[in-house]
């Protein structure tokens, strides 16, 4: 059983412009097996959420805590932090020119676990994670999201997730921009985790779609920075029929 | 057919103030004539980037006294390995030096060590010579010899130290296949100025790498002319220059004749405060030279703070029947976007940038086709990175 606690996150980036406030306050709580939907605009701090929680340099955080199982998570590094069991599955993949998948893997196992898989297993659970994502095995052979489309980018972010096995992971608009076909594929590897695993989400989302294939236990409106509201998945059914327009009018 | 926009790269190579730009490639001096190229200031459009001050002694008109270690490994059938006095070496060079050090490296080396292979001799195994500098002034003049339809790797590889100038001359007679791997692996005193010059026969194959990890100054000058059609040359480099080294490496791709294909790829590392490294690529593709294809790349990774890389391509056409012709030049700083996602994975800072730096050379590596060597330069190419590691944390 785990628990990422955000407690009253306030956090900063540098802009042409100056300082800019982007988090304001944020409350947020986690547990392990529990998915909670954060919808908001876009524009209003998801991704910067996500990225902070991670640990992404940009982002500095000027007030509030995290903490996973009662570990201050803001004085870990970002590898300690991922070996700590948090994981985020980016928005925007990054491209990783001449590294092969397969040696990506494997090496953020080791990394993640302190040793080295068994070869023989290991192989094999790269195999069937890969073929449960319709991942074709010659993506072991190629660069890291290189030349890969949204929708594989995407896979292969759900793909790491379920082999290195977090105890949090934060999932960044992971359904934007795939078609139905990829929506169902991925969402049923975050559902294998989370049953596999007990994972605990973070289901950062601009859509509703998501949601008819991963059931969330709690909904929260995400606007200018903080939580706006939050409730149960009929949250979520509101959201559908209303659109945003309710929360960005008091904004 | 594909033509790029040059008009940029040929423009930013005429920019720099003092320096006389050459009217076109063809038409710089050669001559065996060492009083032909007044002694480099630095203003010279050839010698503006270089490290001429520490390349001072390879343009002085006067015998040296040391020389490097030769060993060979054993050659088969068909392969010479063999002295050649002086007037001979001059004639069985392809071309006369097109500068002042190289001018000067042969005149000085009392002769060429040729090696020769044979008419129709194919040489599945690498040969090697390993040159191994003891220190001291040295001239050197090497003959590479492929007569038709002959097929061989040769590998050179440079250890040790020493104030070394050269001429290599490499001969493809017709259908001949040529895979030749340079390393630069000096001690990190030596300084060593080269001018590599190959002439294509009909249908010949040359593939060229070069890898310039060790040394102070290493300036190479590698040139390919195509005396035959149906001839192709594939040109790679890979470079990691650290604080206190300056890698020169230029190039220039001769097309004079019609349908050849020419191909150049180098890919350079810098990492400390005054880390150097120059490129400049020359393609002249002549009046003659109908359906050429050719393609050039340079990019270099900027990992600290202070290294600089010039990048300079220059394409000159004088002719629209051609079949592609295209460059491309990128110089970046490490990627911190990079070191996120694969930092996010647990990856440690110290690994990640491994994997990044062997990500950027791997396609290249993968190119040299002689995988000794290509085990051994991912090793080294691991200790460089380690050497960044401490360079960083001493920031
Ligand atoms: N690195 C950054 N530099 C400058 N502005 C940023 C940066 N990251 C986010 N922002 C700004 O912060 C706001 C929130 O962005 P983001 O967190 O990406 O929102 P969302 O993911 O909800 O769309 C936006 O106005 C965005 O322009
Ligand atoms: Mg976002």
């Amino acid at each position: 059983m785990s628990t990422l606690e955000i407690r009253n996150l306030h956090v900063t980036v540098e802009t042409p412009e100056g300082t800019k406030e982007i988090l304001k306050g944020v409350d947020l709580t986690i547990n392990s097996g529990e998915t909670h939907a954060i919808m908001g605009p876009n524009g209003s701090g998801k991704s910067t959420l996500a990225y902070s929680v991670a640990g992404h340099p940009k982002y500095e955080i000027t007030e509030g805590s995290v903490t996973l199982d009662g570990e201050d998570v803001l004085e870990m590094s970002v590898d300690e932090r991922a070996k700590a069991g948090l994981f985020l599955a980016m928005q925007y993949p990054v491209e990783v020119p001449g590294v092969s998948v397969s040696n990506f893997l494997r090496t953020a196992k080791t990394a993640i676990d302190g040793e080295a898989p068994k070869l023989r297993t290991w192989v094999k659970d790269v195999k069937g994670a890969m073929e449960n994502l319709r991942m074709d095995p010659s993506f072991g052979e190629r660069g890291v999201n290189e030349g890969f489309s949204g929708g594989e980018k995407k896979r292969h972010e759900i793909l790491q997730m379920e082999l290195l096995q977090p105890k949090i992971a934060v999932l960044d608009e992971t359904d934007s921009g795939l078609d139905v076909d990829a929506l169902r594929i991925v969402s049923e590897g975050v559902n294998r985790a989370k049953e596999n695993t007990g994972l605990g989400i973070m289901l950062i989302t601009h859509y509703t779609r998501i949601l008819r294939y991963i059931k969330p236990d709690h909904v929260h409106v995400f606007v200018n920075g903080r939580v706006a509201e939050q409730g149960g998945p009929e949250l979520a059914e509101r959201l559908e029929a209303e659109g945003y327009d309710r929360y960005l009018a008091n904004a | 057919m594909t033509v790029t926009d040059h008009t940029q790269a040929t423009a930013d190579a005429a920019h720099s103030h003092g320096v006389i730009p050459d009217k076109s490639r063809a038409d710089r001096v050669v001559s065996f004539d060492v009083d032909a190229f007044p002694v480099p200031t630095g203003r010279e459009e050839n010698w503006r980037f270089s490290a001429v001050r520490d390349l001072r002694s390879l343009f002085a008109d006067e015998a040296a006294d040391g020389h490097l270690e030769w060993t060979t490994s054993d050659l088969p059938e068909g392969v010479t390995l063999t002295q050649v006095p002086a007037d001979e070496a001059r004639e069985r060079t392809v071309r006369e030096p097109g500068d002042r050090a190289s001018a000067v490296a042969v005149k000085h080396a009392g002769g060429a060590m040729a090696l020769t292979i044979a008419a129709n001799t194919v040489v599945d195994e690498p040969i090697t010579i390993d040159l191994h500098g003891t220190g001291g002034d040295v001239r050197g003049h090497l003959l590479v010899e492929l007569g038709q339809s002959a097929e061989a790797t040769v590998v050179v590889n440079r250890t040790g130290t020493a104030r070394y100038s050269e001429l290599v001359s490499i001969d493809l007679k017709d259908n001949a296949g040529l895979n030749l791997v340079l390393l630069q692996q000096w001690d990190e005193d030596a300084v060593h100025a080269g001018e590599v010059l190959a002439r294509l026969g009909r249908d010949s194959r040359l593939r060229g790498t070069v890898v310039t990890l060790g040394g102070k100054v290493v300036r190479l000058n590698t040139s390919a002319a195509f005396a035959g059609e149906g001839a192709s040359v594939d040109l790679f480099g890979l470079y990691f220059a650290d604080s206190g080294q300056h890698q020169e490496h230029q190039l220039f791709v001769d097309h004079a004749v019609p349908k050849c294909t020419s191909r150049v790829t180098y890919k350079g590392a810098l990492a400390g405060k005054t880390a150097r490294s120059v490129w400049i690529g020359d393609v002249l593709i002549r009046a003659a030279a109908e359906g050429t294809d050719t393609y050039e790349l340079n990019r270099n990774l900027v990992l600290t703070d202070g290294a600089r890389a010039d990048s300079v391509p220059n394409l000159e056409i004088e002719t629209g029947e051609i079949e592609g012709a295209g460059h491309a030049s990128a110089t970046g700083r490490f990627d911190e976007e990079q070191m996120f996602y694969l930092r996010s994975r647990g990856i440690s800072e110290e690994q990640a940038r491994k994997l990044v730096v062997r990500g950027f050379f791997a396609d290249l590596i993968h190119e040299i086709g002689v995988p000794a060597v290509e085990e051994s330069l991912m090793r080294q190419i691991d200790l460089e990175i380690a050497h960044v590691e401490e360079e960083l944390e001493h920031e």
